[in-house]
């Protein structure tokens, strides 16, 4: 017996509605981020992420309302991220019920958000989330789903997030994004083995053999999937069961 | 009524969602009042951070004595820092705790043949030591949710009422008389979390 390899399924929310995953069966309202996330507690999710993608400053402060109302019904660690740019923003999703909060841009933009962040509210609630694409030898790190090159090198980008505070890092390969081809193994391994924190791989998730490569070949800790969970192609047990059928311990 | 001890420290509101979610009837109160906690029928002690902060807060606001005072008369709960507080001595800033309990809180470190990940975050298995009223309901082996990065060493085994593996044994949770203190997160941990909180609404000690 040993610590469980997680599972997260990722919401995307977008002005107080989730946007992908509105294949559900047997949810009243499709789009309720409530709804949804209880029907992945239900499945044994060991934590559930929202991510905010809403554009509007005017619908943002929804996602708070979400977390409250989530917070409520669902006792299984939550994850917020999008559009975090200050510590008052990280306060607030805390006080609403996010357990941790992630943070991605504004990590590049003001390093020093992760280290007070961190300081005010501890390393356990801080995530940074790094977008890696393979540039030549070597990973760098790229922010607006993968337009924007910022000249950093993803292996010193995590090292550094984590000296300022990080208490876990959620890596997603932008190469492997939506390409339903597997995790970047390499890329997660050696993060994996550059950190002292858990990692979160994520991006490229096709089937239930991708999770099962990302924790034995990847070594992560954790891993997140989105439209392998939304659209109903797997559940959340199936992908356990299939872990521990490989010999990946998780929690049943 | 149930005191849930609020000094500053993190998210509490995860604490007080859950009791009111499993026991909607009974009062629960997140408060920083010393009178409150000393007139609550049950104390629930969380915390999160760092303990040196955690230390420093609960003297700045006087709440050392109800703490202490509650940890020996009364059905008491510590969660996760609020578990380590109660030892004497911990390594993170070299701080004393309230030492209420003895043993010492110490940092995990990687051996030479195992890497480690620092904190320890995840759901991992519990084995219980004893039959406390605190898991009944609640598989031996059930897994809860884990975020630290220092651990309680040296506990005397008698207090000793659950153990976890994470690169060694360490003790996840103890009791003594009317106090029990697990090192994960029950309010986290899902229905077998919410089983031990409502085991602690029942608990007569």
């Amino acid at each position: 017996m040993t610590l469980s390899k997680r599972i997260i399924p990722c919401l995307d929310v977008t002005d107080g509605r989730v946007v992908k995953g509105i294949n559900f069966i047997d949810l009243q309202d499709a789009g309720d981020p409530v709804e949804i996330a209880k029907n992945y507690n239900e499945q044994g999710a060991d934590e559930i992420t929202f991510l905010d993608i809403t554009a509007s400053s005017d619908n943002r402060d929804l996602i708070l309302d979400i977390i409250e109302s989530v917070a409520k019904q669902i006792f299984i660690p939550l994850t917020v991220g999008g559009g975090v740019r200050s510590v008052n923003d990280v306060r607030r999703l805390l006080n609403a019920g996010a357990d941790k909060v992630s943070i991605n841009t504004s990590a590049i933009l003001n390093p020093e958000l992760v280290k007070e962040s961190s300081a005010r509210f501890g390393s356990q609630c801080i995530v940074v989330a790094i977008d890696a694409k393979r540039v030549d030898d070597h990973w760098e790190v790229f922010t607006h789903g993968g337009r924007n090159k910022t000249g950093l090198d993803a292996l010193e980008w995590a090292k550094k997030m984590v000296d300022y505070g990080a208490g876990e890092l959620l890596l997603t390969s932008m190469d492997r994004d939506g390409t339903k081809s597997g995790f970047d193994l390499e890329l997660t391994q050696q993060i994996s083995d550059a950190v002292e924190v858990p990692i979160i791989a994520s991006g490229g998730v096709g089937n239930l053999k991708h999770l099962v490569d990302g924790v034995k070949l990847g070594k992560a800790d954790a891993v997140l999937a989105a439209s392998i969970f939304h659209f109903g192609e797997f559940s959340i047990k199936d992908a356990k069961e299939f872990m521990k059928n490989n010999n990946v311990e998780v929690r049943l | 009524m149930i005191a849930i001890v609020d000094y500053g420290m993190g998210n509490l509101k995860s604490v007080h969602n859950a009791f009111k979610f499993i026991a909607p009837a009974i009062d629960s109160v997140v408060t920083s009042d010393p009178k409150v906690i000393n007139n609550a029928d049950r104390v629930v002690f969380p915390g999160q951070g760092a303990m040196p902060d955690c230390i420093r807060e609960i003297e700045e606001r006087n709440l050392k004595d109800a703490i202490i005072h509650a940890a020996q008369s009364k059905p008491f709960l510590g969660i996760c820092i609020g578990l380590q507080l109660l030892f004497e001595k911990s390594d993170e800033g070299n701080i004393e705790g309230l030492k209420i309990l003895k043993g010492n809180v110490c940092r995990f470190v990687s051996s030479k043949t195992e890497k480690i990940k620092i904190p320890h975050m995840g759901w991992n298995s519990v084995a219980h030591h004893g039959n406390h009223p605190l898991w009944a309901n609640i598989s031996n082996h059930e897994k809860f949710y884990f975020v630290h990065s220092y651990y309680v060493k040296e506990a005397n085994s008698e207090i000793v009422q659950g153990q976890t593996e994470y690169g060694q044994k360490f003790t996840s949770a103890v009791a003594k008389d009317n106090l029990f203190a697990c090192q994960f997160h029950p309010e986290k941990s899902g229905s077998a979390g919410l089983q031990l909180l409502k085991n602690f609404t029942s608990w007569t000690c």
